[in-house]
Order: C-alpha cells, then sequence, then structure tokens
C-alpha cells in the first residue's frame, strides 16, 4: 500500500477508465475521489456502482457533471439526471438485479468466470443468457465484472491498508476491493497498525493499492 | 380507516416470532408499525442490517446508519451488520422468512411485475428479483385498483419479476391466495362484500364457501 493525495490518486485514472464505485444510495460512498474526479473532469467514465444515488450526493454528481459513458447498476429510480442521461441515451445502463450484481463482482475478485443464480429466470433478465440445470432447477449464468479501478471507503484503514468499515456503509466496498486491478481507499480515520484486531479487519491491507491521506 | 393502514395491518398478522423479514419501500414499510411488540421479528434492510429500528429522533440520525432509500434509521440492541455479498445469500438463500413487497400488477397464477412500465418507468429492479425469488414467503402488499383499473389481473401485461409465483395479496379490499395455484378469495376488508370485491378484480377468483372478514 502506498499512502498519496487526492490528487496524485484521481490523476492516475485515464478518461474512459471503467470504476467499480462503494456505495449505497450515496452512503460508504469516497466522495472526496468523485469530487476529485469532476474536478479533474474525467469524461466517458464505466461506473458499476448499486445505483446512481441522487443528483449532489455520492455518485450522483458524476452525472451532474455528464462523466459518464456507460453505468451497471441495481435502481436509477432515484436520480432524475441518470434517468434523463439514460432515456436521451447519453449513457449506456446495464441493469442488473441486486444480488445477481453483487455476486458477479464477488465472482470477479474471486477467479471465477461466474455464478449461476436462479434470480431473472422466466424475465427480461434471461434474454440473451445461458439456463443452465443444476439438480433439476433451472439458474441463469451469470458471469464475473471486474473494473480497472476500485474507489472504496472505509471507517478505519491503518498504515499498513487493513480497512473496517461502520454499519450500512459497508454495502459493496469489501466486495469490489477485491474485484479491480488498482484498489484506492478514502477513510474516515487512519489509524495506527493494532487500532484494528485481526478479527475486525474485513479487508485485508494487500488488497489496498492506495490510501488517500487525511487533511 | 386510511386503505394504507387496513392493508398493514393485515398484513403485520403474517408475521410470526422469530421471522427474518424484509420489508419494502411504500405501504410495506408501515407493516413494521402494526407488528406487536411482544412479538420478536427480525427486519432486514437489504443494504446490510438486521435489526432496523424505528427513524431516529431528530439529531440524533447517524450517516452510516440508513435505509435502503438512504433515509436514516435507528438499530436495535442485537442487531447485525454485514455486506452486500452476505445481504443477498440472506435473500437469495432462503433464509428470509417473509418477505412484504409493493406491486404493480398480480396476475391469477400469482406472478407479480412490480419493477418497470416499460417506457415510462425504468428505475431498475434494485432487490425485488431476488426478494421474489429467494424468500420463504411472499406477500404482496397493495392497493386493489389504480384509476379505478384492477390490479389483480388475468395475466400480467408488465415484465414479470419473477417466475416464482406470490404466496398472498393483501390489499385494502382482499386478501387474495394462491391454492393449486388459482387466485382464491380468502378475505375481505370490513365492510366489503365477496360481490364487491369480484366487481373490480379483473382476474377471475376462486369463492371457497366461506370468506371470513379481515381482523385487522
Amino acid at each position: 500500500m502506498k499512502a498519496v493525495s487526492i490528487e496524485e490518486a484521481v490523476a492516475m485514472i485515464p478518461a474512459g477508465a471503467s470504476l467499480m464505485i462503494g456505495g449505497f444510495m450515496g452512503v460508504g460512498t469516497p466522495e472526496r475521489l468523485l469530487d476529485e474526479l469532476v474536478r479533474q473532469k474525467k469524461t466517458g467514465l464505466t461506473l458499476i456502482c448499486n445505483d446512481a444515488a441522487t443528483p449532489g450526493k455520492g455518485v450522483g454528481k458524476l452525472f451532474d457533471a455528464a462523466l459518464v459513458a456507460r453505468l451497471t447498476a441495481t435502481h436509477i429510480g432515484l436520480n432524475p439526471k441518470a434517468q434523463q442521461q439514460m432515456l436521451a441515451n447519453q449513457i449506456a445502463v446495464d441493469l442488473v438485479p441486486q444480488g445477481t450484481f453483487v455476486e458477479r463482482i464477488r465472482a470477479g475478485g474471486c477467479g471465477l468466470g461466474g455464478v449461476l443464480t436462479p434470480t431473472g429466470v422466466g424475465t427480461l433478465v434471461a434474454e440473451g443468457k445461458r439456463e443452465i440445470e443444476v439438480h433439476g432447477k433451472p439458474f441463469l449464468l451469470e458471469t464475473a465484472l471486474r473494473a480497472q479501478f476500485a474507489l472504496v471507503h472505509a471507517f478505519l484503514a491503518d498504515y499498513l491498508g487493513n480497512l473496517a468499515y461502520a454499519l450500512t456503509s459497508r454495502n459493496f466496498n469489501p466486495v469490489m476491493a477485491m474485484a479491480a486491478d488498482t484498489v484506492i481507499v478514502t477513510a474516515e480515520n487512519i489509524v495506527p497498525v493494532g487500532v484494528i484486531a485481526p478479527d475486525h479487519v474485513v479487508t485485508p491491507a494487500p488488497l489496498v493499492d492506495y490510501l488517500i491521506t487525511n487533511g | 380507516m386510511d386503505p394504507q393502514i387496513i392493508i398493514a395491518r393485515r398484513v403485520a398478522k403474517e408475521l410470526r416470532s422469530g421471522n427474518l423479514v424484509n420489508l419494502g419501500i411504500g405501504i410495506p414499510t408501515l407493516v413494521a408499525n402494526y407488528v406487536p411488540s411482544d412479538l420478536k421479528v427480525f427486519f432486514q434492510s437489504e443494504n446490510g442490517l438486521i435489526g432496523t429500528g424505528p427513524i431516529p429522533e431528530q439529531g440524533m440520525e447517524h450517516p452510516t446508519l440508513t435505509d435502503a432509500g438512504g433515509r436514516p434509521i435507528s438499530a436495535l440492541p442485537g442487531a447485525a451488520t454485514f455486506d452486500s455479498a452476505m445481504s443477498f445469500g440472506l435473500i437469495r438463500g432462503g433464509h428470509v422468512d417473509v418477505t412484504v413487497l409493493g406491486g404493480l400488477q398480480v396476475d391469477s397464477s400469482g406472478h407479480l411485475a412490480n419493477w418497470m412500465i416499460p417506457g415510462k418507468m425504468v428505475p431498475g429492479m434494485g432487490g425485488a428479483m431476488d426478494l421474489v425469488t429467494g424468500a420463504k414467503r411472499v406477500v404482496v402488499a397493495m392497493q386493489h385498483a389504480a384509476k379505478g383499473k384492477s390490479k389483480i389481473v388475468a395475466k400480467c401485461t408488465l415484465p414479470l419479476t419473477s417466475a416464482r409465483p406470490v404466496d398472498l395479496v393483501v390489499t385494502d379490499m382482499a386478501v387474495i391466495g394462491f391454492p393449486d395455484g388459482k387466485a382464491t378469495l380468502l378475505e375481505t376488508a370490513p365492510g366489503v362484500t365477496a360481490g364487491e370485491v369480484l366487481a373490480v378484480t379483473e382476474a377471475e377468483l376462486a369463492i371457497p364457501e366461506t370468506v371470513p372478514e379481515m381482523k385487522i
């Protein structure tokens, strides 16, 4: 793990990059990284994130600044700007059931080609996908998802990069921290090694490439 | 009584002590208000919490304790938090005893459509497809009709949420179940007759010999 400033971290992300961004309706989202993406005008981004949050909050800021080209998400109904951009074909949107979304990311981070899920069988979601029967029950083959960068927000990070999360701000962060080539983390608190007990580390340090310095 | 409250009170009667329950947005959220205090029910919020409590008092909110809509909530003693893979493992894996969801249409075979209106409303399915596919028992809480049009239809015209039929539909007029895969009128709301329900229901309903009134 390397500690870097927010400017340095975002400068590593090229325009058009694919990003997994933690958070659920803007809760547990690395807000400072998003502000800096907007400031450095990183356009044409491919986002993999649960939702589009709301205008002005979380990933909603990236839609406000029209930086998004493609989006894989589970629900964007609470962000009218993202809806407008989708209906005007400014962004290509792939909507995925939430359980399938997280399992595809988990698969991507765990070396699996995909997962078999019953969710979506017999619905629009099944279109163009392979249906596979296991023990007499139908499942859809859902393929793994990965990204160039994962932008993760933690409650605690220690000097090595071990991470712990708080309450409902954990959500997709630990799963995404395994599924990208480069993992960049913001943390509410950066603490000495040992403050996070081994049993309470959720994301082990070797997964973290860059920790944004506070202040 | 307010139609939404009739629905919420009746759905609350479906919950048993020890149940793990997921409530959707809208009318389903109200159900928690009508669960008797001696009933130990675990409510799950799919953003990563079991043991959701009431909306906190003003000034007591915390930005990392929210419901699936991103609004502040509280956590009860004994609550547990986890990531989204665990949350949906609970849902898809059959560990959730009851899920209560809103609906746009339910048809005579119990199939639910509740996630999109093509060309009009395409918000995304969120967790709805996993919940209907994986929960042990699926209860739909919705108004019987919208703008004078029956939401209990012969066959769903909107895209289905799951190939798995729901177990129970509770509306402001009736409780409908699907024994043998056929929509059946199980109860009527206070002051509503079976004939009145039939008159506003598009789907064909089987009517048992006795149809009791909802106890709410």
